[in-house]
């Protein structure tokens, strides 16, 4: 039992690791952000659509720095909460480490830091090497910058310092769980609020779907993926502001995983029903392999997809229902509005606990359903008769 | 401007289809209420489904 849970944490480490470097095959096309420097800001304080907006979009992307809030005081200083995290990149010099606070909280690639030769800018949350001599980016009609090259990173974001934090979470209480067990004891404390989830998973996810005595095996990994998502969920919902499963390369990194798992684990009779389905015409069998080959990717897509669409919509109505405060200010008065915005975004929040769950248990049970789509023994007894044979079956069964 | 109105057929589309299978699965708990549990089940994967459908179509579409 032990070993399965250090095979849970094990898979949650590799995740962590994973997650970073998958971020770094995104396209930088992804930018629907409006360009940050028509800023409205009277006397420096929040009350804009359009500064709103911006916040949003800066709160569902990935830092390179834990930021709490930012305010600015009266003296008409931005001042920022929050804590800086390393930054390590791949540059042209070689691999350089440094704190995120060198880049004083710039987001625009106003401020240059020199590493041993390499002269580095962060520009909407990626960090770019600038060629020797330029003294400030350029940027093209689409806003990515002309004399920059984007950099191999590796740096510890926050939602990489979130996963880890969930990591060292799942550890600590299924190892104390586990630890619970070897004792041959009634679990105590936080086990008897994990134990009933542990069965719930293996009796309602994983033995239905996989069956009865393949389960096993699948199991490290489906505890793992549950426990992931549903606890990086609920670390979403804290005012810490974490998105984790609401960065699309963290879903693909999990929907990977279930990927190679099925792939791997797929029998004979998985992969006759992609390539030769028994029992169709032999007209109908070439037609169906391309759907079916299809069908294998469209799979993890459709698993990628719904978490991370639910939760960067999740988070996105709670930000916004919150932002209403400052919206409805001058229609409401100071206390209308933030009533309304409390109400509002208590409600939503509540769901958001359910949909938490719902999404970990949503990817979980299809993640258990497709392995076990891959598992399933097929007894095709050859249909040599007639269907008039079956027919008779079923009677039998019946009557 | 058109990708707008597709994201708003996407969310009809998928508020019938969701309503249909919420109603149809109500029907059949009411008739056989100690099914409950395998209906839900069933409910909550083709709704995740659908879910899955919509919410692509919302972020290829956008």
């Amino acid at each position: 039992m032990f070993k399965a849970y250090l095979k849970s944490a094990f898979f949650v480490m590799v995740f962590a690791a994973g997650v970073q470097v998958t971020a770094q095959q995104k396209q930088p096309t992804d930018n629907s952000h409006e360009t940050s420097e028509s800023q409205v800001t009277d006397g420096g304080r929040v009350n804009t659509p359009e500064e709103i907006n911006e916040y949003i979009a800066h709160h569902l992307k990935d830092a390179h720095d834990f930021h709490l809030f930012s305010y600015t005081n009266d003296a008409g200083e931005r001042k920022h909460v929050g804590f800086p995290l390393p930054v390590i990149v791949w540059s042209s010099e070689g691999l350089k480490t440094f704190m995120s606070s060198a880049f004083h909280h710039d987001d625009d690639g106003h401020v240059f830091v020199e590493k041993g030769g390499a002269t580095l800018t962060k520009f909407h949350s990626k960090i770019y090497e600038v060629e020797p001599g330029a003294t400030a980016l350029t940027l093209d009609d689409e806003e990515h910058p002309t004399n920059a090259t984007k950099l191999l990173d590796f740096s510890i974001t926050k939602s990489l310092f979130g996963s880890l934090m969930v990591g060292l979470i799942i550890f600590l209480l299924f190892s104390g769980l586990a630890k619970q067990y070897k004792k041959k004891s009634i679990p105590t404390g936080s086990g008897r609020f994990l134990e009933p989830l542990v069965l719930y998973v293996r009796d309602e996810i994983a033995r239905p779907n996989i069956g009865e005595e393949k389960h096993k095996k699948y199991m490290p990994y489906l505890l793992t993926v549950f426990f992931f998502i549903w606890i990086s969920n609920l670390l979403g919902l804290t005012p810490l502001g974490f998105n984790i499963t609401g960065q699309i390369a963290v879903t693909v990194c999990l929907a990977l995983f279930t990927f190679f798992i099925v792939q791997f684990s797929g029998n004979k009779d998985y992969w006759k029903h992609i390539f030769w389905m028994p029992d169709v015409p032999v007209l109908m069998k070439i037609a169906l392999i391309p759907i079916e080959v299809l069908g294998i990717f469209t799979k993890p897509f459709s698993l990628l997809i719904r978490l991370f669409a639910n939760i960067t919509a999740g988070h996105f109505v709670v930000m916004s229902l919150i932002a209403l405060m400052i919206v409805l200010k001058a229609q409401f008065g100071a206390f209308g509005s933030t009533g309304i915005s409390l109400l509002l975004s208590l409600f939503i929040s509540v769901i958001e606990i359910l949909v938490a769950f719902l999404q970990a248990f949503i990817f979980t049970m299809l993640s258990a359903l497709f392995i076990g789509m891959a598992v399933a023994e097929h007894d095709h007894h050859e249909h040599a008769g007639s269907s008039e044979d079956d027919l008779d079956e079923v009677r039998e069964r019946f009557v | 401007m058109y990708n707008l109105i597709g994201a708003g057929l996407i969310v009809i589309g998928g508020g019938i289809g969701l309503g249909q299978i919420g109603g149809k699965a109500m029907e059949a708990i009411a008739r056989q209420p100690e099914a409950a549990g395998k209906i839900q089940t069933a409910m909550i994967i083709i709704g995740a489904l659908l879910e899955g459908l919509a919410f692509g179509a919302l972020i290829l579409g956008k």
